[in-house]
């Protein structure tokens, strides 16, 4: 188990700056979700980390050990990739203990660590089938296995439940969770689902075109965003950004919540029409148009009905609005 | 349903009519010629007797020159090939890719014949030899030897060998190389674990082609040869065309098949227990 530490990391692919200068620190054993935008340099800071591409400049320690040059193989990390890569050749044990053997383990050693980690995953009746053998699901399991066999100090996991249908993902979700807290490992975690960063991660990390824009507690990125962009990525629907001027409030742009806002068929601060309305049982979310504030996105709890094209009227709670000035910085 | 077959025969009967009229037909005139016997004026006459093939110690000569220059020609030709193909899939550039791919196949622009008296001279007594004689490393004999011949055949017969490799080495998952360096192999044990194993396919097909060509091969030994390193494929030139004499020539040429099966069919047990699935019992 390890700490990870990250300085000023930069890289460049031909002479197009893909990290810009990342600062990180991990704890022992945190759980860290890294999200952001498709194309903002997750996957590059991982391979940085994993050693498979080396930085321009900054330095990676891991356990306090400097590992920036070190080769993929001297550093103690284990990465499960977002295609599994797993060895086509060989059998379900042979992919889980290739590694181990070659580690200079002995073959009953070997056994052992694979047949423990097999039965921790579940995957003990498909030891002898090949990966074009087995569904999804269980692909993603042996590339896990792969990785938890060498007992590594820092896990990193690229996307690793986007091949999966939703069901699967919400089992697989909790197995990761599950599996976490029994090995306790540093795991830095990419991921596109916000749901799997909230649910998961101690700390999330936002990213955007190679900067970390936040770091922070899931619910303190959530409730506290340190400027638009974080505001505007964290949370489904999207938070709507309002003229800060025509509603009366400070800075350039306001920040509201969908479900921060009530809906009345009386009377309302703002008032406009039902443009498009989003049933989801749990859930409704309208796209209300207004005169002054544009399109406003609101969100309501369990099954309401409105028609299309109804006025309706809205109030905004105050207590919950974020303020932005005009470079997207929040105000306090 | 009926239909279905009846498609399926349409499409599949070019193909069979061909394989009929211009395989087996020809398998089963020199199987029946190889027991007859030669004319007074060479040719053939029916009968029936083994002495054509108690006869072919006759030319052993041919069959121990194939069966040793075969074999190590595809070895060499696999162990030039293999690094070739391994720079040309792994280490290159896109951008020069198809032009060097280019330049391994622009010899086949050029008949081999003509290729081959470029070698006649290069190996003769005007070409390298007398170039190391002008060295003072003395002056070796150099055509007209199963050195000159393996030449031949090597030079002949790479780029064949290179593209299966090449093909198999560029389908290759070059993730798979990223999580064998991250699960802790250095790289040349990627190579082994990994590389080597998943272009086996490409190996087995490149040996095989090669192999088998050069089986039946007779332009080269020809040439290089000069007479002195005969191949079966010689022999049957010979046979048929010079001493006319069909029925010993059929019986070489059966006892060619027969070798070239046997040997393929040993090849591809061996490639398919070796490059063949769950070999991880071997690791485990
Ligand atoms: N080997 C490379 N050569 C050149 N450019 C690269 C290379 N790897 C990544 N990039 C570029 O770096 C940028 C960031 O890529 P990266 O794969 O890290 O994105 P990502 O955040 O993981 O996106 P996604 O969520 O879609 O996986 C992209 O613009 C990509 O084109
Ligand atoms: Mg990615």
């Amino acid at each position: 188990m390890a700490s990870l530490e990250i300085s000023a990391l930069t890289k460049s692919f031909d002479g197009q700056e893909v990290l810009r200068g990342l600062d990180l620190s991990v704890g022992d054993g945190e759980f860290w979700a890294l999200v952001g935008p498709s194309g903002c340099g997750k996957s590059v800071l991982l391979r940085n980390i994993a050693g498979l591409v080396t930085p321009d400049s900054g330095t990676i320690r891991l356990a306090g050990r400097d590992v920036t040059r070190l080769a993929p193989a001297e550093r103690d990390i284990a990465m499960v990739f977002q295609s599994y890569a797993l060895y086509p050749h060989l059998s379900v044990a042979g992919n889980l203990g290739i590694g181990l053997r070659q580690a200079g383990l002995s073959r009953a050693d070997t056994a052992e660590a694979v047949r423990h980690v097999a039965d921790l995953l579940g995957l003990g009746p498909l030891m002898n089938r090949l990966p074009q053998e087995l569904s999804g699901g269980e692909r993603q399991r042996v590339a896990i296995g792969r990785a938890i066999v060498r007992k590594p100090s820092l896990f990193l996991f690229d996307e690793p439940l986007s091949n999966l249908d939703a069901a699967l993902r919400v089992h697989m979700r909790i197995e990761m969770a599950d599996l976490h807290r029994r090995l306790g490992r540093t795991t830095i975690y990419v991921t596109h689902d916000q749901v799997e960063a909230m649910t998961l991660a101690d700390r999330i990390v936002v990213m955007n075109a190679g900067r970390i824009e936040q770091t922070g507690r899931p619910m303190d990125v959530y409730h506290d965003p340190a400027n638009m962009f974080v505001a505007g990525f964290i949370g489904s629907p999207r938070m709507n950004f309002l003229d800060a001027g025509r509603l009366g409030r400070p800075g350039r742009h306001v920040g509201i919540r969908p479900e921060h806002i009530t809906v009345s068929r009386v009377s309302g601060a703002v008032s406009g029409t039902v443009d498009h309305i989003e049933t989801l049982g749990s859930e409704t979310n309208l796209l209300v148009r207004t005169a002054e504030l544009g399109f406003v996105t609101v969100r309501l709890f369990g099954h309401q009905e409105f028609a299309a094209n109804e006025t309706v009227h809205l109030d905004f709670d105050r207590q919950r609005e974020l303020y932005f000035d005009a470079a997207g910085q929040r105000l306090r | 349903m009926q239909r279905q077959t009846l498609k399926t025969w349409l499409f599949l009967a070019p193909a069979g009519a061909w394989f009929l009229c211009m395989l087996v037909l020809p398998l089963v005139v020199v199987f029946v010629f190889s027991f007859g016997e030669r004319g007074a004026a060479g040719g053939y006459v029916p009968a029936f007797t083994f002495d054509n093939f108690l006869n072919l110690g006759a030319r052993w000569a041919a069959f121990k020159n194939t069966l040793t220059l075969a074999p190590t020609g595809t070895l060499i030709c696999l162990l030039i090939a293999y690094p070739l193909a391994y720079f040309l899939a792994l280490k290159t550039s896109p951008r020069w890719r198809t032009l060097l791919l280019i330049l391994v196949i622009v010899p086949f622009w050029t008949s081999i014949l003509i290729r081959s008296y470029a070698w006649i001279y290069l190996l003769g007594g005007q070409g390298i030899p007398s170039l190391l004689n002008a060295l003072g490393l003395g002056n070796p004999r150099l055509i007209n030897t199963p050195f000159a011949v393996l030449v031949g055949i090597v030079y002949g017969y790479l780029p064949l060998m290179v593209f299966p490799i090449y093909v198999a080495l560029e389908r290759l998952d070059k993730r798979l190389l990223e999580a064998s360096s991250d699960l802790g192999s250095p790289p040349w044990r990627s190579f082994l674990q990994v590389t080597l194993p998943l272009s086996m396919p490409g190996v087995a097909t490149g040996c095989m082609l090669v192999f088998i060509l050069l089986m039946g091969e007779f332009l080269i030994p020809a040439m290089l040869g000069g007479g002195k390193v005969f191949f079966i494929g010689n022999a049957l030139v010979d046979l048929f065309l010079q001493s006319r004499n069909w029925a010993f020539g059929s019986a070489v040429a059966v006892a060619l098949v027969l070798v070239m099966l046997v040997t393929v069919a040993a090849y591809l047990r061996l490639t398919r227990r070796w490059a063949g699935g769950r070999d991880d019992v071997s690791l485990m």
